[in-house]
């Protein structure tokens, strides 16, 4: 078994809202800057900054899944996570056919650049990103467990985009849920009595390059998604804990 | 009818810092607490209301350069949010009244 510290709600400069400096090599840089030898790229319903994070990686030690920060029908972010870029693709078309027919505005919603290993810039993505895709909460899960990925709905607790304070419920069908920086899973089962039987991970939800987190330590045999699923779920001699960092 | 009628109307609270709201002439309104739906929806010089009051509602009421955001049921927005709102030139406004009330009395001032 080995030991990951693990950060699975990573932001590149894809993402409108994340600063220009998350190019590949500095994300690999600040995330084993702070110990952290597992990480998720999920940028807001695009994919495609993931293999470039992946070769940037290669040879470091630190792991990369393929992920996205879907946001559904409800205006809810899902964490959805992949091993790896063939199941992120299928998983990519599908959300493509599905995305709001709406333009990215650079000047006030932000850039969203798609770059290279070295973080050279390739092109802009167009289409806004920040946007509901029309696939409900159910659905989502099932397609991305249909292609062995993994669903954790992202920062619950929070009034943007969080699955408690848009719908005020969760759902069975989830595995786990994603709390945030800002509160500790002690407080957040306080604030939301409904989520107690849930596993909770704790994300950094890093934007830059400061907010690595690396709050999630997995004991698991590799990076995978499927051990991560065995460690929510306790499976196996797998386990996984929100580290205490305060 | 001035985005100072309405205020006084409706005795709306000003959150940001306050500029001569007689000048700004509201043109309609928009009603929805999903920012995707605002984004695709509301239109330049609406007035938006909403019971939300985070970040994200400063960039999408400038982005879609409404001429308010009335935040409804004593939603109170943080200082870095009505900071943002100051520096973006968004008005916040706010209200105890539930959105449903407010946009009722909007539109009986002929706000539509």
């Amino acid at each position: 078994m080995f030991t990951y510290r693990a950060e699975l709600h990573v932001h590149t400069v894809l993402s409108p809202c994340a600063g220009v400096e998350m190019i590949p090599p500095v994300i690999v840089d600040a995330a084993l800057a702070k110990g952290i030898n597992l990480i998720a790229i999920t940028d807001h319903n695009s994919t495609a900054n993931v293999g470039s994070v992946m070769e940037a990686a290669k040879g470091t030690g630190l792991s990369v899944l393929a992920g996205m920060e879907l946001q559904t029908q409800e205006e809810v972010h899902l964490l959805c996570l992949f091993d790896g870029l063939e199941q992120a693709g299928a998983w990519q078309r599908s959300v493509d056919a599905r995305m709001a027919d709406l333009l990215n505005d650079e000047e006030h919603i932000g850039p969203q650049y798609i770059v290279d290993a070295t973080g050279e810039f390739i092109r802009s993505e167009p289409r806004m990103l920040i946007a509901n895709v029309d696939l409900s909460l159910e659905d989502a899960v099932a397609e991305v467990n249909a292609l062995g990925g993994l669903v954790i709905p992202a920062h619950v607790e929070r009034r943007a985009y969080g699955l408690l304070a848009t719908l005020g419920f969760a759902s069975p069908i989830f595995e786990a849920l994603e709390i945030s920086r800002h509160t500790t899973p002690a407080s957040a089962r306080k604030q939301y009595p409904q989520i107690a039987s849930f596993p909770l991970i704790q994300s950094g939800d890093v934007h830059f390059p400061e907010e690595f987190l690396g709050a999630m330590e997995f004991e698991i045999e590799a990076a995978t998604v499927a051990e991560i699923r065995k460690a929510i779920r306790g499976t196996d001699g797998r386990r996984m804990r929100i580290l205490s960092l305060k | 009818m001035t985005l100072q009628e309405i205020i006084a109307k409706l005795n709306l609270t000003v959150l940001t810092t306050p500029r001569d709201f007689s000048t700004v002439t509201p043109q309609g309104g928009y009603a929805s607490d999903l920012l995707s739906c605002v984004m695709a929806g509301a239109q330049p010089d609406n007035v938006w209301v909403t019971l939300q009051a985070h970040m994200n509602v400063v960039a999408v009421a400038a982005l879609r350069e409404v001429a308010a955001v009335i935040i409804t049921e004593n939603a109170q927005p943080e200082p870095d949010v009505i900071a943002k709102a100051n520096d973006q030139n968004v008005t916040l406004l706010s209200t105890s009244a539930p959105s449903y009330e407010v946009v009722g009395r909007l539109w009986e001032m002929g706000i539509r």
